[in-house]
């Protein structure tokens, strides 16, 4: 009975054990069929999900930065160019300790102060998982050196990179301008554009010059590669390829000998001088001095470099001849005279008889000659000769300033003149809508005598008084400036010719020109006010200078340059062009403070125009010497 | 003679389970060369671990399970000790004390644990089994919750995990009343909180990664991530054995240890995954029938704990690598690289082979 019991009992206990077990086994089912549903959620329905997500995991794209276009003279000479270096470069987002990475990395190549400096700048203005270069151009050695230490520092990497580099220096810094590496500003400005995809990749980006205005032909076709990467990002093989497409060369009108010339010529003078091909609006020389080294800026210019730039009183970074208003002074005459012979207010034979003061009617007010006593009498070729004040008091006060404002601005004056460049002001030819707009103020007569010297509120830019001056040269077709002759295609060799393209045609009287380019003739021989300048020429050249104030002088007071600070005197002027019967070259000078056009700006032009015209070399490198003439040529 | 010697030697052995162990172990051997990239090395240190966890599998088998019931007392003690010393001496290995050096070698204690639980409460019930009360059961409460304190203190949750779901599959078994176990899933849920706040940080962060791993991507949602990933771009039917994009580029991290499933279902596809869920579910179905036929309570206690806690790790291990459970370093049986585990699972099924194959022989 109890073994009974007993086997009951077992039995019993047997059936719930094996209702457990049966439990056990259904939850062991159901949680594996709560795998299975989550294998088919993740396997079927989510599939392309994550199929997309496991192609994203293993294909990078990697773009190939392309070759940046060169940029050379017309003769081929190479003024921007690339060349390949190593440099070391961090990602701060991959590190923890920077400095003591820098530290670490000090050790095996050389860090200087500076280096460390330009790349806290760098940081600074860097996005996030950016690489920046630490020491750009490290020898053999040092690559060497770090490679073999490389597994010491994570998040730092060699790289072979191209560089920018400017072999001519600061003789073009300020046509070619630079690139420099891609800040946030120009991040958003490429994000804007349709360009964004062709700049993954790039560092660097034109900032200022040709290499800014061409950035579209110089930047190339960015390429891609599709590598296969693993997870710590190193590349396992490459997939697809399409080829990067180096950017576009840029040939100029610009002979760079020429430019050197033309920058020694200047000494120890500030100053611009822009020369322009008459016939094709073609820029052969366009000095802004002082320049500075185009090279420091490429890979992120260094605080102390950058603070002596930025605040030199000389203003090297200032580009005068595209961005420096000046009042064009006498300069101004010749289209004065041009608009007053082809408007009819003067005949080449009306002559004024000159007191050495102008006075409007019924004014006491006299608007003063340069010269003291003034000129006598004085014919429309001499008022040029001599640069005579009073004469174009008078005919600006007969044209009146509605002719001399439609006229003159068909030669460029007060507006940009389109040049192959970004930044340029328009200077300024005053007009009574102008006046009344600026100073809500009705246009006076007094206003017009100014402004018929080149003075008042007259503003030309060095390019636009080249500009004018080439204009006159070409018989009044103005043509606009042009830096880039031709635009190379490296892959196809195409080539894309700038064509001349005119600005304005004025159709001028042979006679008139004539009577205007001979009296410029005469300045350039004895007897005009560039006189020493034109000595010895081989060949005609027509000229006019020209003196813009930089301080008012009193009514009363007598102008003595000794008596002037440096930096208060005058700016010397000097607008030519040459051959004056066929004129190949024609161009404008400013010295800055320079005082006589005819002494300091007139010689540089000399310089200038025997190189182009000769291919002579000036002997003597300094100005010349004796300042003080027995004729002052004042203007 | 031969033969006879031969028919001893597998006279222990079960052949239904040793097929399907052979199975899965060769499931391992080709997913591993894939995961280690093609690393005939890692292969055949493998296959070595195999033979030796076979060997283990074969004594244990051979041992009857009387013995193997005077055995549970010792075998637990020494296990609680070796706890003991690990939480005193032991070793640091990434931020957790988890081995104990004993002279030359050095051990892991808790995967000890995983057979002397089960052994010593499966004991202890059979020894109670005339009059047990509910006092019993708290003692075996007792003998579950010191191990696996001591484990979570290492800190290990995954293997305290497993190591109180071995526990509790024996109460389970032994008839813990519904009523109780009811109760206990309502204290379960009540002391999450609690549980929260006695967690490691890094523990923490696992379950809160499971819940968003995106939250965390490169940090401890990256394996659950990448894991998914391997899954779902594996497909219906794979990528093809050594075709892994996710394995063989690196994205896979412990491809070979606790993530191998994640290559299995790439490179195999929802097809491989679910065939390699069915052949589990079979062994398993083998380990209760072998529970279900066991002769007493010891063996019927320890054979359907040992065969439902090979069902968790198995599970564990699989919910894990597909995101479904938090990050919890169990490797997958049978199929996972490493010597540790595959000798406790395969000294678990000779246990039960042991039970199976001595079942005639026990009197009652």
């Amino acid at each position: 009975m109890k073994h009974r019991a007993e086997l009951k009992n077992e039995q019993r206990e047997l059936h719930y054990f094996r209702v457990r077990l049966v439990v056990g086994a259904a939850f062991a089912v159901l949680m594996f069929a709560l795998l299975a549903s989550r294998f088919f959620y993740v396997q079927v329905l989510q599939h392309d999900h994550y199929r997309t997500l496991a192609e994203n995991n293993r294909i990078s794209i990697v773009p190939i930065v392309p070759n940046r276009g060169l940029i050379l003279d017309r003769n081929g000479v190479v003024l921007a160019h690339n060349y390949s270096a190593y440099t070391l470069e961090i990602t701060p987002s991959k590190l923890d300790d920077l400095d003591a990475t820098i530290e670490g990395l000090a050790t095996l190549v050389e860090i200087t102060a500076k280096d460390r400096k330009r790349f806290r700048k760098l940081l600074e203005e860097s996005h996030n998982f950016e690489s920046l270069p630490i020491r750009t151009r490290l020898n053999e050695y040092e690559v060497a050196r770090f490679s073999v230490n490389r597994y010491r520092f994570p998040g730092v990497d060699i790289k072979a990179r191209l560089f920018r580099h400017y072999p001519q220096g600061e003789a073009l810094s300020h046509v070619i301008g630079y690139i420099g590496r891609i800040n946030d500003a120009d991040l958003e400005r490429i994000e804007e554009s349709e360009d964004a995809a062709n700049y993954r990749g790039s560092d660097h980006i034109g900032k200022i010059g040709l290499e800014q205005s061409y950035e579209k032909e110089l930047h190339g076709i960015t390429g891609l590669e599709q590598v296969e990467t693993d997870a710590g990002g190193r590349a396992v093989r490459t997939l697809a390829r399409t080829a990067p497409v180096s950017g576009n060369n840029l040939r100029l009108y610009l002979d760079s000998r020429l430019q050197q010339v033309a920058e020694e010529a200047f000494g120890n003078y500030r100053g611009a001088l822009v020369a322009i091909e008459p016939k094709t609006g073609g820029v052969l020389a366009f000095i802004s001095k002082p320049g500075f080294d185009a090279n420091l800026f490429v890979d992120g210019i260094d605080p102390a470099n950058w603070a002596a730039l930025n605040n030199s009183p000389d203003k090297p970074l200032i580009n005068r001849g595209l961005r420096g208003a000046y009042p064009p002074g006498s300069t101004f005459k010749p289209f004065m005279a041009m608009a007053g012979l082809e408007l009819g207010k003067r005949t080449p034979s009306y002559t004024i008889h000159d007191p050495g003061y102008f006075m409007l009617p019924g004014s006491s007010h006299r608007y003063r000659d340069w010269k003291v006593g003034g000129h006598g009498s004085v014919d429309l070729r001499r008022s040029i000769v001599i640069s005579c004040d009073t004469y174009y008091y008078g005919l600006a006060n007969d044209l009146g300033p509605d002719n001399i404002y439609n006229f003159i601005s068909q030669f460029g004056f007060g507006r940009k003149t389109g040049i192959d460049l970004d930044g340029e002001v328009p200077g300024l030819l005053p007009s009574r809508e102008w006046k009344m707009k600026r100073y809500k103020q009705k246009w006076y007569a007094g206003d017009t005598i100014s402004v018929g010297i080149g003075q008042g509120y007259n503003l030309a830019t060095p390019l636009q008084l080249a500009v004018a001056t080439s204009a006159l040269a070409n018989n009044g077709v103005t043509n606009r400036p042009q830096l880039v002759r031709t635009i190379e295609d490296v892959r196809t060799g195409a080539l894309k010719n700038f064509l001349p393209e005119s600005l304005f045609r004025l159709t001028l009287k042979p006679e008139n020109l004539e009577l205007v380019k001979s009296a410029m003739v005469d300045v350039t021989r004895p007897g005009g006010t560039a006189a020493q300048a034109g000595m010895n020429a081989l060949y005609p050249i027509a000229g006019k200078t020209g003196t813009a104030q930089v301080i008012a002088i009193k009514q009363t007071e007598k102008y003595v340059e000794s008596r002037v600070a440096e930096r208060h005197r005058d700016h010397a002027l000097f607008i030519a062009f040459a051959p004056a019967d066929d004129p190949r070259i024609a161009l404008a000078v400013l010295v800055e403070n320079g005082g006589h056009g005819g002494t300091t700006a007139a010689p540089i032009a000399r310089k200038v125009l025997d190189f182009y015209l000769l291919g002579k070399l000036p002997d003597a490198p300094t100005l010349v010497q004796d300042s003080v003439t027995e004729e002052p040529d004042h203007d | 003679m031969i033969s006879r010697l031969a028919r001893r030697l597998v006279a222990h052995l079960d052949g239904p389970l040793l097929t399907l162990l052979a199975a899965l172990m060769a499931v391992g051997l080709v997913v591993l060369y894939s995961a280690s990239n093609q690393s005939l090395d890692k292969v055949t240190s493998q296959m070595m671990n195999m033979v030796v966890a076979l060997g283990l599998m074969w004594i244990v088998a051979n041992v009857p399970p009387q013995h193997l019931k005077r055995l549970a007392v010792p075998i637990y003690v020494a296990g609680l000790l070796l706890l003991l010393g690990v939480a005193l001496f032991g070793d640091i290995s990434h931020g957790a004390r988890r081995w104990l050096h004993v002279g030359v070698t050095r051990i892991q204690p808790s995967e000890l644990m995983k057979i002397a639980m089960p052994l010593m409460l499966a004991w202890y019930f059979d020894r109670h089994e005339a009059t047990l009360r509910l006092k019993h059961y708290a003692v075996a409460a007792l003998l579950l919750i010191v191990p696996v304190g001591l484990i979570l203190k290492q800190p290990d949750l995954g293997t305290a995990m497993l190591i109180s779901a071995s526990g509790f599959y024996v109460l389970f078994l032994a008839g813990l009343s519904w009523r109780i176990l009811a109760g206990l899933a309502l204290a379960f849920a009540a002391s999450l909180p609690v549980l929260w706040s006695v967690l490691h940080d890094y523990q923490r962060q696992r379950i809160l990664t499971l819940l968003d791993p995106s939250q965390d991507p490169l940090g401890a949602g990256y394996h659950t991530i990448q894991s998914t990933i391997a899954l779902g771009s594996g497909g219906a039917l794979g990528k093809g054995w050594l075709k892994g994009t996710q394995t063989h580029l690196d994205f896979l991290p412990e491809r070979t240890t606790d993530f191998i499933f994640a290559v299995f279902g790439e490179e195999f596809g929802l097809l491989g995954n679910l065939l390699l869920l069915l052949l589990f579910l079979v062994l398993i179905g083998r380990g209760l029938v072998i529970a279900a036929n066991a002769r007493d309570l010891f063996s019927r206690l320890l054979a359907g704990a040992i065969t439902l806690a090979f069902f968790t790790y198995a599970f564990v291990n699989m919910g894990m690598v597909s995101g479904i459970l938090p990050v919890v370093g169990v490797p997958l049986p049978l199929v996972s690289y490493g010597g540790t585990s595959m000798v406790t699972v395969l000294v678990g099924f000779g246990i039960l082979m042991s039970i199976h194959t001595h079942r005639k022989l026990v009197k009652t």
